[in-house]
């Protein structure tokens, strides 16, 4: 197993590497001159030749891609054009930040997902099954921006429950810091809560069809120890497949929710920096999450490993 | 079930616990105003966003301000002199001024931080300050600048930016990072700032005008959106907003808790005509310029103002709006006359429909004002197609002319020099259109030479009449500038840069 892991471990290298190929060229692709639009209203042309000189901008391509990748193994991202400030300590600010929002969108996902997806497993072609069927899919097709700006106006300006937005750290009151980022993340997590819903529902029907849950179903075992021992065990491994993959795109994807609830995650940071054509942010950011997310991705597959014995091989 | 039942129970105590914090939200010596963007670096010297000088308005305090009628009043300065050539002005310093670290603001901090906006790479500042040539220490209340021509906008640059004071010591610290952590001379010094979430200032206790100042802390927080924004407000989450929808309007006067401020800004919205750019422009508006006049009559700007903006905005047809003091009633916001339109079109030649790559930045308000003028200019003649594009990609279109037509705003600028030389003027950074008349050069640059506003009115008549008919932009109206407040907010008062002004602002009953 060992030896599994180590080659996953080596086979990262290369994969990182192409990433942070692609997200450079890509970004290289986008239309717009970042100088043109750092120079501001007044466009003074000797600045915008500064601004050229300073970050590189008039160097070729592959100049431009060594210094940036040099600086990064160094531990050094690069600077924001637009806020003069080092991508690294932009990073350092806005992980946390849009982890505790990803973290705690999880525990809606999970927390309505699983338990809706039982309820129409076992329930199938009931009106449980229906209702959480109708839920699930209302849950997957209302737009974010739509459900936020419709939870701030009942929860904040009609019953003034919650903050309307804004971010605080759970170290500098924890009580603040959930008021603030329970909406949000009930927001994000709905909209996952019901592609889990989906997936365990049709694992769960395919688990309690089978030989084994109608053995201990013979044994005499009662219904709760059936499903929730024999039955959701065995379907829950997709499902928390699914969820590793879901987090890393809840680390990427919160944008739209962290702009309506202006959250300073990733997600706001991102789209301030694509908007600007501020380039080592974007890079920066891409990067990490796109490390993030392969990380993520290694840690299923030991899971995996660990889990499932005959992947040992 | 269990786990359903735990869940749903969870979820509803983690609301109710939330909902007991909400109480303590309000805190009356805390000014928490929402911003429309997150300012980008606070150094008064590398800044350039319209929102990051409504911070500056309360860390640092500038040479010179403009009053509620744009008159140019003193602020760190006492008095100022200009000699009869006009190239050298002096400026009297209001004595007793620090910095917030302590140090003092005397004529010795404004030529350093004069020359650091001439000097420094990356500066902003130097276009607004490229007139002076030197900066010269009389005594220390007195400083001295010599111009290298008469340049008479030049006091209203010292309103902005250019005219904000830094701490030399500060400065000489910090270098390129002062903008993290910012030393200025005015009411509020800086405490923190958390990128896209807050900046947080704090009373100046040593301000030379601290009696006018009761409110303790400042926040700044940025929310992009403005139906967000303003649900903040009414919710009690923020005390003030700038920039509220003029669709919002009706609703925010209906509310009791709010008040508003609603003025008109300094800039301009017009559609820049490419006439000489690139061969797009020369086949379009280029051809001649009745092409460009038919456009304008085209166009029914009190239609347009009401169908977008309710009729919150004022419709125009000059680069500064009609409550200017330079606005020129010789020539009034004309009429709608197509008939004069479709006559000024076959004049120039034009048979049947003239197709014009009209570009669109991606932003639903003014998107909107763009499918009005395509409607509105068809029945002259014009075939606007119009290409949404996203703002920066519009920026290097408009820069390498791949456009005809091009729906560009203007911030504006105090002086009216501001709005007109950098866009009309031969071969200037912001001349997309590339017009080029001499006569019109020689006009704009008599004018930045006088300094008595009657004689700068008068040459700014005839170049006025000469732009109108051939120049590169047809102006459409003057936006909004609505800014919504609590009714617990006393003293606030609205400026023509629509700024927000933080002296004098206190709580109801503190």
């Amino acid at each position: 197993m060992f030896t599994l892991i180590t080659k996953r471990l080596i086979q990262l290298i290369p994969t990182i590497f192409f990433v942070s190929v692609l997200i450079f060229l890509l970004q290289q692709l986008l239309p717009g001159d970042p100088a043109l639009v750092m120079a501001g209203e007044e466009k003074d042309p000797e600045v915008i030749e500064q601004i050229r000189k300073r970050y590189r901008l008039d160097q070729p391509l592959p100049i431009q891609y060594l210094a940036w990748v040099g600086g990064v193994f160094r531990g050094d991202l690069g600077e924001s054009m637009r806020l003069s400030e080092p991508v690294a300590t932009l990073v350092a600010q806005k992980l946390p930040v849009t982890v505790q929002l990803a973290v705690m969108a999880m525990i809606f996902t999970l927390g309505i997902g699983i338990p809706a997806g039982i309820i129409s497993a076992v329930k199938k072609d009931t009106a449980w099954d229906y209702v959480v069927n109708v839920v699930a899919l209302w849950g997957i097709s209302t737009p974010n921006f739509w459900l936020g700006i419709m939870l701030i106006f009942l929860f904040s300006v009609q019953l003034g429950w919650l903050p309307a937005s804004g971010y605080v750290s759970p170290f500098e009151d924890f009580r603040a810091s959930m008021a603030a980022t329970i909406m949000p993340a009930f927001v994000l997590g709905n909209s996952f809560a019901g592609v889990i819903m989906r997936h365990t529902r049709a694992a769960m029907l395919q688990v309690m069809e089978s030989d084994y849950v109608r053995t201990a179903r013979a044994k005499g075992l009662d219904e709760r120890t059936v499903i929730l021992k024999h039955g959701l065990r065995n379907a829950l491994t997709p499902v928390i497949t699914l969820g590793a993959l879901e987090f890393g795109t809840l680390l990427s994807g919160a944008v739209l929710t962290e702009q309506i609830f202006s959250i300073p995650g990733f997600g706001k940071l991102i789209v301030d920096a694509v908007f600007n054509r501020d380039y080592a942010v974007v890079q920066g950011v891409v990067l990490v999450t796109a490390t993030t997310y392969i990380v993520l991705n290694l840690l299923a597959d030991i899971g995996y490993i660990l889990a499932n014995p005959r992947l040992r091989t | 079930m269990t786990t359903l039942r735990q869940t749903l129970a969870w979820t509803a105590s983690a609301f109710l616990l939330a909902a007991s914090i909400s109480g303590a939200a309000a805190q009356q010596s805390v000014l928490r105003i929402g911003l429309a963007e997150d300012p980008d670096v606070l150094d008064p010297t590398r800044a350039r966003t319209y929102v990051g000088r409504i911070v500056f308005a309360s860390i640092c305090d500038k040479l010179f301000d403009i009053d509620d009628k744009l008159a140019i009043v003193p602020q760190l300065a006492l008095s100022h002199e200009t000699s009869s050539d006009g190239k050298t002005v002096t400026i009297k310093l209001r004595p007793g001024v620090k910095f917030h670290d302590g140090e003092a603001m005397d004529a010795e901090a404004v030529k350093f931080s004069l020359e650091r906006h001439m000097t420094m790479q990356g500066s902003f500042r130097r276009p607004e300050l490229s007139a002076v040539d030197k900066v010269e220490v009389v005594d220390p209340l007195t400083v001295r600048l010599l111009l290298k021509q008469p340049f008479s906008p030049l006091l209203a640059q010292l309103t902005d930016r250019a005219g904000m004071m830094v701490s030399p010591k500060a400065a000489r610290e910090l270098g390129e990072r002062f903008g993290s952590a910012p030393v200025c001379a005015g009411p509020y010094r800086f405490v923190e700032r958390v990128q896209q979430d807050r900046i947080v200032v704090e009373r100046f206790a040593d301000y030379w005008n601290k009696d006018q100042v009761t409110i303790g802390r400042i926040e700044y927080r940025p929310i992009t959106d403005a139906t967000v924004r303003l649900a903040n407000l009414r919710s009690g989450q923020l005390d003030l907003i700038e920039r509220a929808l003029a669709t919002d309007i009706p609703q925010i006067r209906a509310n009791a808790q709010l008040r508003m401020a609603a003025g008109v800004d300094l800039g301009y919205q017009g559609v820049t005509l490419n006439i000489a750019k690139s061969d797009a422009g020369k086949q379009g508006f280029g051809r001649d310029p009745r092409i460009i006049q038919a456009f304008s009559l085209a166009i029914d700007r009190q239609a347009l103002n009401q169908v977008v903006f309710n009729g919150s905005a004022m419709p125009g047809n000059q680069w500064v709006n009609p409550e200017n003091p330079y606005f020129q009633t010789r020539f009034p916001v004309p009429q709608r006359d197509v008939a004069k339109a479709r006559q000024l079109m076959q004049a120039a030649g034009v048979r049947g429909q003239l197709s014009i790559d009209f570009m669109v930045p991606n932003n639903p308000e003014v998107r909107q004002v763009a499918e009005v003028l395509q409607a509105m200019t068809a029945e002259a003649g014009f075939d606007l197609k119009i290409r949404v594009t996203e703002f920066a990609t519009s920026l290097q279109e408009a820069e390498q002319g791949r456009y005809q037509a091009y729906m560009l705003n203007w911030s504006g600028r105090t002086d009216p020099d501001g709005n007109v030389f950098s866009f009309h003027a031969c071969n200037q950074p912001q001349n997309y259109g590339g017009y080029c008349n001499p006569a019109a050069d020689a006009l704009l640059n008599e004018a930045r030479t006088k300094t008595d506003p009657a004689e700068r009115k008068a040459i700014y008549e005839k170049l006025t009449e000469l732009l109108l008919s051939e120049g590169g932009i047809v102006y459409l109206y003057h936006r909004p500038v609505v800014i919504v407040h609590s009714a617990r907010l006393e003293g606030f008062r609205a400026f023509p840069d629509g700024l927000v002004r933080v002296i004098g602002l206190k709580f109801r009953g503190n």
